[in-house]
């Protein structure tokens, strides 16, 4: 690159009190990212889109909405019958949660399948997955606020989790309620929240998410980084600027989400009662549970979970559990391998499986609860952590009696859990699911002794593509 | 001292007391803040006792109220309602109704009331708060063959007999509540207030 020449005129002058130029060169146009991201790489930038989205149509929305337990349920009607065009604004505001968080689960799976959380990535990581804790208080509390009787119930059922807390539990529960039943004080607080306080700390934790992007550079689907191989100028060899190449690729991925996104508004904007759901349609009464209740669609897996447990402590500890694990992903595979074009046939299967148990949890958590699918839940919070485990034992390579120790060690957990739940009606079931989630344990950690399954592919030294 | 040679443990103590003093005022600044979120007097006033009249209450049939702004159920149970009622070991995550703080000492019984055909409960899932349906059939269809008769929650699945004790194997911990209530005549019923040591021997 030439010498750069300093620039003159108002952007000079601007420039020599604010660093715009140098940033724009920075983060832009002299910002390498590796050359070969492909389809997953479009979510990060629709993420930042669809935030960009909530924000603004929030703003127009509290303009109508009334935040007063006596009039909320009604103010939406109003946006929706009377306010001109009201009810685009609502629909997109509505149906751009559902998309958060489609973006999101999306945008993170891409993280497990190219080990994007790995060193030096751990911090993003971390940012990331406290942007995810942030986005479900967004919108639990957002939920609320329309006051109609999913409203009401659901806030009812997770405040109560809080309840759960030993000790200082129920009165933890009343704290954030500010009432002894979910009440005026709670609709108006989650109102400050969700407009004020909560978007502010996403804003924050997405600046520090970015930061940190930045700091490290982009992982890639090969797992190779780019910066270790670099040209004369310093420049990655197998990287591009971010601009203009990226944010065309960007526009593209922008152009068809949105086109999706316009169909959902206009044409099913309650998705058959998964993003709003029919009984949120009846204002809220303390009197009467809707007869079925469940979450919205992107809480279901841990509510399925949460539900797995007879008991509510435990449930709503395995519940916990189920997303701090999340936390630790860095630490739990610290397999030196990032992609999965490079990783062992049994990762592809554990990654596979986990997917699987996380969208069967997902239709599981809108089901009504029988006897069968609560042991089916239980079964498949199971797989939820097994990945999590297997993922430890994939970390390194294993010898025979590390693996043998290690099947035993679950199974056993496994089979005392069943033990203390065993009655006369449910033994069969029960060894039916033990047969089933043993033999995979089984599988899973001994075939690396007696196949190459667990065989890794060596990592080239550049970008293959 | 000399410029140059600062002294450097002074410097600590003080940025270390200071750092003490500012964050005790920090935190102490917070407490108005939290403080400001619990009930306000006004929800704090509204959990005076209310008073029913069940002189209409029909055999088998369920009434709600809201006491303190949570319902309450009063239930005139039937003669096979009550013969239903058993306190097996392994059917009940607590039969006996030890757990004190799920009713008053007065229903501390079989049939967790004071008098054994009026039942008086709170319509709160001891599980995550929802509101379980009365559900008096035996029977029933959707819940088994074995169903003596009770009160089910729909949202994960708790079932309760015509006591309000909760089955093993729920995901609710406890019994439902019994609030605390007492009888002022035959038909008339007070939520709110424990019965006087005169009424509970009639009882």
């Amino acid at each position: 690159m030439s010498e750069k020449t300093e620039p003159s005129g108002v952007i000079g002058w601007i420039d020599s009190r604010l660093p715009i130029l140098s940033f724009i060169r920075d983060h832009l146009t002299n910002y390498y990212a590796p050359k070969n991201f492909n389809f997953w790489y479009f979510f990060g930038s629709l993420a930042f889109l669809i935030l960009f989205l909530q924000i603004f149509t929030g703003i127009f929305l509290t303009m109508h909405y009334k935040p007063d337990a006596k009039l909320a349920f009604d103010s939406v009607e109003f946006i929706m019958r009377d306010v001109n065009l009201g009810w685009l604004i609502r629909y997109m505001h509505s149906t751009g949660a559902s998309a958060f968080f489609i973006v999101v689960y999306l945008h993170m799976f891409r993280a497990l399948m190219y080990g994007s959380f790995k060193k030096p990535r751990e911090l993003i990581w971390l940012f990331g997955v406290f942007i995810y804790l942030a986005l479900m208080a967004e919108a639990f509390m957002g939920y609320l606020l329309p006051w109609g009787q999913m409203s009401y119930w659901g806030a009812q059922v997770i405040i109560n989790l809080f309840s759960t807390v030993p000790f200082v539990g129920p009165d933890l529960a009343v704290w954030i309620r500010g009432d002894f039943a979910i009440s005026d004080p709670t609709l108006t607080r989650f109102y400050a929240l969700h407009i004020v306080a909560v978007p502010m700390v996403i804003l924050l934790l997405v600046f520090l998410h970015l930061a940190a992007l930045h700091t490290v550079g982009s992982n890639n689907p090969d797992g190779v980084e780019i910066k270790k191989n670099k040209d004369s100028e310093g420049n990655p060899l197998d990287g591009i600027p971010f601009h203009p190449y990226y944010t065309v690729k960007d526009f593209v991925g922008i152009g068809v989400f949105l086109f999706l996104f316009a169909l959902t508004v206009f044409y099913i904007p309650e998705m058959g009662g998964y993003f709003l759901e029919n009984a949120n349609f009846i204002p809220a009464n303390p009197l009467v549970t809707p007869e079925h209740i469940a979450p919205v669609w992107y809480f279901t897996p841990f509510y399925s979970i949460l539900r797995a447990i007879p008991d509510p402590a435990y449930g709503a500890l395995a519940m916990a559990l189920s997303i701090i694990v999340l936390f630790f992903l860095p630490w739990i595979d610290s397999n030196p391998i990032k992609s999965i074009r490079y990783r062992s046939l049994l990762f592809k299967i554990n990654l596979f499986v986990f997917v699987i148990s996380f969208l069967v949890l997902g239709w599981l958590g809108v089901k009504s609860v029988t006897p069968l699918y609560s042991e089916l839940a239980l079964r498949f919070s199971q797989m939820y952590f097994l990945f999590f485990t297997l993922l430890y034992f994939y970390s390194q390579s294993r010898d025979s009696l590390y693996s043998y120790a290690f099947s035993f060690t679950l199974i056993s957990l496994l089979s005392i859990y069943d033990i203390l739940r065993i009655s006369a009606d449910n033994y069969i079931n029960l060894l039916v699911g033990l047969v089933l989630v043993g033999s995979f344990v089984l599988l899973m950690s001994l075939l690396p002794l007696f196949t190459n399954f667990n065989k890794e592919k060596e990592v080239p030294e550049r970008l293959t593509e | 001292m000399s410029k140059d040679n600062p002294d450097n443990s002074r410097r600590k103590f003080l940025s270390g007391s200071l750092t003490l003093v500012g964050g005790t005022g920090a935190a102490a600044t917070l407490w108005p803040f939290l403080s400001s979120m619990a009930p306000s007097a006004k929800a704090k006033a509204s959990g005076a006792s209310v008073e029913v009249d069940i002189s209409n209450l029909e055999e088998g049939q369920k009434i709600d109220l809201i006491w303190r702004k949570k319902p309450v159920w009063i239930v005139k149970r039937t003669k096979s309602m009550l013969d239903s009622i058993d306190t097996n070991e392994g059917k009940y995550k607590d039969p006996m109704s030890e757990n004190i703080e799920q009713q008053p000492e007065f229903a501390k019984n079989k049939f967790r009331s004071l008098k054994p055909e009026i039942l008086v409960l709170e319509g709160v899932c001891t599980h995550l708060g929802c509101n379980p349906a009365y559900k008096p059939d035996r029977n029933n269809g959707e819940l088994g063959k074995d169903w003596q008769g009770g009160f089910f929650c729909a949202c994960h699945g708790s079932k309760f007999d015509l006591a309000g004790k909760v089955e093993s194997g729920s995901p609710a911990g406890a019994n439902l509540k019994v609030p605390p209530y007492r009888f002022v005549d035959e038909n008339t019923i007070i939520v709110g207030e424990l019965p006087t040591n005169d009424e509970k021997s009639k009882g």
